[in-house]
């Protein structure tokens, strides 16, 4: 489903990824983990081209989306993104945020729309919020909002971007239960997280990257219980 | 000594009437004041759209592709952004008085324009200079994970721009943009300049034909705060209004 290949990415003359090669199946739950700075959440920000990719392919259903030609616009329809930091719009309500983009892209009623969007917040377990103002939620609730929004397009993959690493311990759990939820549902997903048990639980393949390299990869509870690499056992041995 | 101050202001209050209403000199002073009122519209209407045009120019950026349509692309921005630079330079640089002759006597010298259309011209032309950069700043205070959040949805960049950050910049830049209208219909005062006949002109006419001098002024300064009041009574209510989904 997702191919990438040979990825490199440069901010300025410090090189952040360094060649990556992965490939995603339809109903994966990719977990990726990496010491900060290692590149992990750029890489997956290059998989929607929020980052532009300095060389190398990222190919979504065979379709090259770092070729200027495609429009990135209807790629970026079939891959939801959820950020650590929420990035709810604050000016709209709740259930404005949900149904802004089907409604403006996919041009479906307003009715149509919100009925969806009331689905999507009964999932997150957050129906009656649907008129309240970002500002009022918690962290948890806001994040919970934000995978809502981004399930409304309907997407083929998700990405999450440390989709905890904002909350307060408390809210941890709520947020994953719905991530979780989706992965027993069998959606695709690619997941930077710096939760080491949510990744051993719901992972189906875990990615360890470490200066712009993954590093190692395989079945979470195999890496954790038994790592291969030198580097893998030195960042496994601080975080667990 | 009372009486002498009692006298005085009772003196002056007949002449304010005598003034405006026996020698109706009120009609002045409602010219004036459509005057200002139409250089000011005019003048905002300008100042907005090359405001908002030149803020976009700033804040507009193109990568680097290959291909010619992306070549001129790139380089139509930055002359675009060499040329918008240089303009709000020049423009906060200099004296508007001297914008604004400079317009009447060398630019539209052999124009048959009206003088208040032209006053328009070189007072929104003064004023979009300040504007762009209102604007500019309030579009870029907008976090950027907003635009990010709109863009990973699949919404293009107008339509980002135009349902996610314009409307949060909008609401954090009113009071600026508000006083710079304010400030904008104080400033036309000085249309006199080029013989405009706005509401202080209308008081130094009144004043060389009564020789009464603090009446007229008293008039129109009323005049003058009655609108900026007005304004600024609109805007706070528009800021509450805004402010309830913060």
């Amino acid at each position: 489903m997702i191919k990438v290949v040979d990825l490199h990415k440069k901010f300025g003359e410090i090189e952040v990824l360094r060649g990556i090669n992965d490939y995603v199946d339809k109903g994966e739950v990719v977990v990726i983990i990496g010491p900060s700075g290692s590149g992990k959440s750029t890489y997956l920000r290059c998989i929607n081209q929020m980052e532009e990719v300095t060389s190398g392919q990222v190919l979504i259903n065979g379709q090259d989306i770092t070729d200027a030609k495609v429009d990135i616009n209807e790629v970026r329809q079939k891959v939801g993104m959820v950020f650590q930091h929420f990035n709810l719009f604050p000016h709209m309500t709740v259930l404005k945020n949900i149904t802004l983009a089907p409604m403006k892209i996919k041009k479906i009623s307003q009715e149509q729309a919100e009925k969806e969007a009331y689905v999507l917040l009964e999932k997150v377990g957050l129906k009656d919020k649907a008129n309240e103002y970002p500002n009022k939620l918690s962290g948890g609730q806001k994040q919970r909002i934000a995978i809502a929004r981004a399930l409304a397009m309907k997407p083929e993959v998700m990405l999450f971007d440390e989709p905890t690493s904002a909350l307060d311990p408390e809210m941890v759990k709520e947020v994953l239960e719905v991530i979780k939820e989706l992965a027993y549902e069998g959606m695709t997903m690619m997941i930077v997280t710096h939760e080491m048990g949510f990744a051993k639980e719901v992972g189906t393949r875990l990615l360890f990257i470490d200066q712009g390299n993954i590093i190692e990869q395989g079945n979470p509870k195999d890496i954790f219980e038994s790592p291969k690499e030198e580097r893998t056992k030195a960042f496994l041995g601080k975080v667990l | 000594m009372e009486d002498f101050f009692i006298n005085l202001v009772g003196q002056q209050t007949v002449d304010f009437y005598k003034i405006f209403f026996e020698n109706r000199y009120y009609t002045a002073i409602w010219q004036g004041l459509q005057w200002t009122l139409g250089l000011t519209a005019i003048a905002l209407i300008i100042g907005l759209i090359i405001g908002v045009l030149v803020a976009l120019i700033q804040i507009t950026e193109v990568r680097r592709r290959k291909g010619i349509l992306n070549t001129i692309a790139f380089y139509t921005l930055r002359v675009l952004k060499w040329i918008s630079s240089l303009y709000i330079y020049i423009i906060r640089g200099t004296p508007s008085a001297l914008q604004i002759v400079l317009m009447w006597t060398v630019v539209f010298a052999t124009s048959s324009l009206p003088r208040i259309i032209i006053g328009g011209i070189a007072f929104g032309i003064n004023s979009g200079a300040y504007m762009a950069e209102l604007i500019r700043a309030g579009i870029q205070g907008i976090d950027k994970g907003q635009t990010e959040a709109g863009r990973s949805l699949g919404l293009s960049y107008v339509l980002t721009m135009r349902y996610i950050i314009l409307p949060q910049a909008f609401k954090q830049m009113l009071p600026a943009l508000v006083s710079e209208f304010i400030c904008l219909i104080k400033e036309t005062a000085i249309i006199g300049f080029i013989g405009g006949l706005d509401l202080m002109k209308a008081q130094s006419i009144i004043q060389s034909r009564t020789y009464n001098a603090l009446q007229p002024l008293l008039m129109v300064g009323l005049c003058y705060l009655i609108i900026t009041s007005v304004l600024t009574f609109f805007m706070k209510r528009l800021e509450k209004k805004l402010n309830k989904s913060r």
